[in-house]
């Protein structure tokens, strides 16, 4: 057990539930998410100490935070804990500056508005230290409650959605000077967020919430590829989850083959999962190969199916197209392709095409039902 | 001009406030930030002096107080005094009427106050303590001084309840309120109006302050 990691064991049933184990190490940034309810900031209280849930350990960097079976709870003002709020919650009366002095407890009452300014400096509000929060932008104001939650000297930095009150434009920006700034920073950083694509941007590690468990940790891309059930694939945005049986597996190719809607693909090797057993299947839109017209590839041969375009739309470089393969069975296929490749190809609404489902991409699950 | 009675009222507002400003703030804070059982039945209770007509409530002073039984005759029996007829009963009353004008307002001024920043306080390393007087205070002090104006007004001007428990002694018990009542029934009409008139905008002063700090708070929470 690590002494600069803060380790997070929560258990709770009423009045939400809670099932928390979770650990994030010093230069970490662990991103919690989850829909909206699944308990993400109320787990982000519990650390900083806002909230006590009924059993359970919290230790940081060495320190016992709370342990329900001593009777432990230390107050939020003893837990060193940096936190930016989803809306800042900066002091309306005060200053930038004062604002920043009030969390600058480890340095005596003359050196703290030289410490101040230092903070000011680092994210980039050098100048703007007599104005108060409502003359501030919406990111400047959350780069004063980034500077006055450092100004702690936090063990951990907890972050509950501090992106999401700013527009687009800005946010990106912010992911920019946050992932430069993480760079300095040597304590456990945990980040709330329910975007996506906000936590692999910025994240080490996810957490998946849901109604507050932690249902699978694990790099962004890990989690996104491999999740643990279709639930997971669920909350991880996953478009393209069907149900299939488990047909053979074939040790010397390395490959399992399934059966889907009366088509036999074939799988990587997954023989965890028992012959003529069904499970729930899934593939990433990045697995999926779109067939060029009139130039077949190797590639091609891996899982071919013929479908139509029924919804086509572009966005950031990207065609996001949703394709009917099986016409009476009514079965949809997320893909996506880069901007250019579709143009190129002239897809479009209605268009036949040819796609390839590349079997290392075809991740098996155990069997649940899924809703539509 | 009754000076004596001015200097009586302006004095009994005055040790009210100072009784006033803890309770109200104690009370306000609780009620903004708590959620307990019987929480609404206080709130009713404190909000009775506002509805109850001054007499009816001066009437259960003038019998609570009265050393001939329960409250009163345990104080006359203990301490050997009393609180009914002089200047210390009327300040209990005072208080007792003040209650809803000094915590209501103060109540809405906490509860105004966002709980993310309060718990922005505590992260920032604050003791309960400094999170009143750094934070707390600070944002809601509008509604306290609001609520303070409003006690000293209607403490100068209330009538019904300072009759009742106190009488009309000059210098002891007599108020502006009752020096104007007094006068009249004297038919001094010179010395009532002129009486009146002070009241009358001493009044509506406060009202135009309380109204200003109101716009003033709306202003400045962002």
């Amino acid at each position: 057990m690590s002494d600069s990691a803060i380790h997070i064991s929560l258990q709770q049933e009423r009045p939400m539930p809670l099932a928390v184990e979770l650990q994030c190490q010093a230069g970490e940034l662990l991103a919690l998410v989850g829909p909206s309810g699944s308990g993400k900031t109320t787990l982000l209280r519990a650390i900083a100490g806002l909230y006590q849930p009924q059993k359970g350990k919290i230790s940081c960097q060495g320190e016992l935070w709370q342990d329900s079976t001593r009777q432990i709870f230390k107050a939020p003002h003893q837990r060193h804990v940096g936190l930016v709020f989803q809306n800042y919650a900066l002091f309306p009366h005060m200053t930038v500056l004062d604002n920043i002095q009030q969390a600058i407890t480890h340095v005596p009452q003359q050196q703290r508005e030289a410490e101040a300014l230092k903070l000011l400096e680092k994210v980039h509000l050098d100048g703007l230290q007599q104005r108060y929060p409502k003359n501030l932008s919406g990111g400047q104001q959350q780069r004063v409650a980034v500077a006055r939650a450092l100004a702690r000297q936090p063990k951990v930095l907890l972050l509950d959605e501090p992106f999401s009150a700013v527009d687009q434009v800005t946010r990106r920006k912010l992911y920019r000077e946050l992932l430069a700034l993480r760079q300095s920073l040597a304590m456990p950083m945990i980040l709330v967020t329910h975007d996506l694509e906000e936590s692999n941007l910025l994240a080490d590690r996810i957490a998946l919430l849901h109604k507050g468990e932690i249902l699978q940790t694990g790099t962004p891309e890990f989690v996104a590829a491999q999740p643990k059930n279709a639930t997971v694939a669920r909350l991880m945005d996953q478009q393209n989850l069907f149900t299939a049986k488990v047909l053979a597996h074939d040790k010397s190719t390395q490959k399992t083959h399934i059966r889907w809607q009366g088509m036999i693909l074939e799988a990587s090797y997954q023989a965890q999962f028992a012959v003529n057993e069904p499970v729930c299947w899934m593939i990433q839109p990045a697995n999926i190969l779109l067939h060029r017209r009139g130039r077949p590839s190797n590639g091609d041969r891996e899982n071919p199916l013929q479908g139509q375009i029924i919804e086509y739309m572009e966005s950031t470089g990207l065609a996001n197209m949703l394709v009917r393969v099986a016409k009476q069975l009514n079965i949809h296929i997320s893909i996506n392709v880069p901007l250019h490749v579709a143009k190129r190809n002239a897809l479009g609404l209605n268009e036949k095409i040819g796609i390839s489902l590349l079997a290392e991409g075809i991740h098996l699950m155990p069997y649940q039902t899924l809703r539509r | 001009m009754d000076w004596q009675a001015l200097t009586l009222s302006v004095k009994l507002s005055l040790v009210t406030l100072i009784f006033l400003l803890p309770i109200g703030i104690f009370f306000g804070r609780w009620l903004a930030y708590r959620q307990f059982f019987g929480k609404s039945l206080l709130q009713t209770l404190l909000t009775l002096p506002l509805v109850l007509p001054p007499t009816v409530l001066g009437y259960y002073l003038l019998v609570a107080f009265s050393p001939n039984q329960g409250f009163g005759l345990w104080l006359a029996s203990t301490f050997g005094t009393t609180l009914v007829f002089n200047f210390q009963g009327l300040v209990l009353a005072s208080i007792i009427f003040n209650l809803p004008f000094a915590i209501q307002p103060m109540q809405r001024a906490f509860a105004a106050i966002p709980r993310e920043i309060r718990e922005a306080a505590a992260c920032c390393g604050m003791p309960p303590r400094q999170v009143l007087w750094k934070i707390e205070l600070p944002l809601a002090w509008q509604g306290i001084v609001s609520a303070m104006v409003m006690c000293f007004a209607h403490t100068l001007g209330e009538f019904g309840i300072v009759l009742m428990v106190g009488g009309n002694i000059p210098a002891e018990t007599q108020t502006i309120a009752i020096s104007i009542y007094d006068r009249v029934q004297a038919f001094d009409e010179h010395a009532a109006s002129i009486m009146s008139l002070s009241l009358l905008l001493f009044s509506m002063l406060t009202i135009s302050i309380t109204f200003w700090l109101s716009e003033r708070n709306q202003h400045t929470h962002v």
